[in-house]
């Protein structure tokens, strides 16, 4: 019968080649973007404050660390930390998704889902979109400076406020951001719950309650305050 | 009541299978769902067809042997095993559909039963202890503390039957896992091996193809024993445990 699976015992097994070390990576990772996202999103909320305090923020950003690290020191500290963690996040999760698929070739018929969330069901496709939200997010802020209202780019997008609110301005940009903001916010419900699992911090009911509620609260501070700053555009609160 | 069947058969692991439907009628609602199976198979000899073959052994929700996809459900819609499931979950006119347990590391041995001993190679890779053989200890001779004596208990009562495999979504063992990690974690005897134990199995575990825990809670919500999902955290607490260790 070669359908039977081989009845040999594997060894010697290592357990920094196993599926849990990928989910370690994929958590540790996974924790880095939360902390980053919520000083991110503190950043973004100077914008209420004004033009000048939100420009000298950003303009802060590249003097951080100095004068022992050099302009833009801090930055580039981050960048690539982050693009590291990135690399690692999408790897890790295209490899257990191979592996996960190959775990069940043939399908069921019928199959209900009892308890698993929303959240928890999209993280493969609400992670390949707000991977390529990111790509958009960088060229439209970061590295290319668009500024899709007047075409211009670079320093001749303006100022940062300038060009945050110029962006913001344009009604299907703000579309596009506040839909990304749902996929960031399933994402952390059930990243953040997820990541203290596979770290092993939820060994009792009581903490892996506290972990859901933790997920619930980044997801709705998190991806809520990012949109303060589009929504404020929009009805007028924040302005050129 | 009158029910519509839609039951998967499979010759053997070489041959396609597919779903068949078949019409039962007379099925009382104080009938197990195992004891309906029967009914059928009775019906399908009589008329010269080849019986369903499904696993069952004690019927009394304790052995693990059966197990049984219904209606997309591991065990059927209630919290227990298939044995313990009665039709009086069902109304009449019902359409069922049965399935096996689908994962490539239960292969389909025929109709609804499927090869399940790519758990006991995963017991074979670490879930025991190593004691000399010779008389029983006294019972007091090893103290272990209430709480973790409980929870030991608690999770020993996995009996192996897969289901927690057929409700996820990624084919993953991890619950199964969890359940013998924990159990024996919990114990003084399980503390010599504990982390020869979870690189073992879960290298096993790998080995075999099943998929990686995604947390979404499938397993547990499928698990006739409700082991909780906090397992699977003590799992890969150990697991990252044994990692800081080098092995």
């Amino acid at each position: 019968m070669p359908v039977v699976a081989t009845p040999t015992l594997v060894s010697p097994p290592r357990s920094t080649r196993s599926t849990i070390a990928l989910k370690l990576v994929m958590a540790t990772s996974g924790l880095l973007f939360v902390a980053y996202v919520l000083a991110h999103m503190y950043g973004n909320l100077k914008a209420f404050s004004g033009q000048d305090k939100f420009n000298d923020y950003a303009h802060h950003l590249r003097e951080l660390g100095e004068p022992i690290l050099p302009y833009e020191g801090f930055l580039w500290i981050a960048r690539t930390v982050l693009l590291v963690a990135l690399v690692a996040h999408v790897v890790a999760a295209v490899l257990l998704t191979n592996r996960n698929r190959r775990a069940r070739t043939t399908r069921y018929q019928v199959k209900k889902n009892v308890a698993s969330s929303l959240s928890s069901r999209t993280m493969r496709w609400g992670g390949a979109a707000l991977l390529l939200f990111i790509i958009w997010h960088l060229v439209n802020f970061s590295f290319g400076k668009v500024n899709v209202a007047t075409g211009e780019t670079g320093s001749a997008a303006g100022d940062p406020y300038t060009l945050m609110v110029g962006s913001f301005e344009v009604w299907w940009l703000t579309v596009i951001y506040l839909v990304a903001m749902v996929a960031l916010a399933l994402h952390l419900h059930h990243g953040t719950w997820s990541a203290m699992q596979t770290l092993g911090f939820t060994n009792t009911a009581a903490s892996r309650r506290r972990a859901k509620q933790a997920g619930w609260l980044l997801a709705v501070v998190v991806a809520g305050g990012f949109s303060l700053v589009p929504l404020a555009v929009l009805v007028g609160i924040i302005e050129k | 009541m009158k029910l519509t069947l839609k039951i998967w058969r499979q010759p053997n692991p070489a041959t396609a299978g597919a779903m068949h439907t078949y019409e039962l009628d007379g099925v009382s609602e104080d009938m197990s769902f195992l004891e309906m199976l029967d009914v059928l198979n009775e019906k399908l000899n009589t008329s010269g067809e080849e019986p369903i073959a499904f696993d069952s052994d004690c019927r009394e929700g304790i052995c693990g042997m059966c197990g049984l996809m219904i209606n997309g459900q591991a065990h059927g819609p209630e919290v227990t095993t298939t044995c313990q499931l009665h039709m009086r979950s069902f109304k009449d006119g019902d359409e069922i559909t049965i399935e096996p347990w689908r994962a490539d590391s239960f292969p389909v041995l025929k109709d609804l039963c499927v090869d399940r001993s790519a758990l006991d190679r995963m017991v074979q890779a670490g879930g025991y202890i190593s004691a000399n053989t010779g008389s029983a200890p006294d019972a007091h001779a090893a103290p272990v503390e209430k709480k973790k004596a409980d929870r030991a208990f608690d999770v020993a009562t996995c009996i192996s039957c897969g289901a927690c495999v057929a409700a996820c979504p990624n084919g993953s063992a991890s619950l199964f896992l969890g359940a013998k990690i924990t159990h024996l974690g919990e114990l003084p005897q399980g503390q010599p091996e504990r982390y020869s134990r979870v690189v073992g199995m879960v290298g096993q575990h790998d080995h075999d193809g099943f998929g990686g825990c995604t947390n979404i809670g499938e397993c547990a919500a499928a698990c006739p024993k409700e082991i909780p999902l906090d397992v699977i955290s003590q799992l890969n607490k150990d697991l990252r445990t044994a990692m800081v260790k080098g092995r």
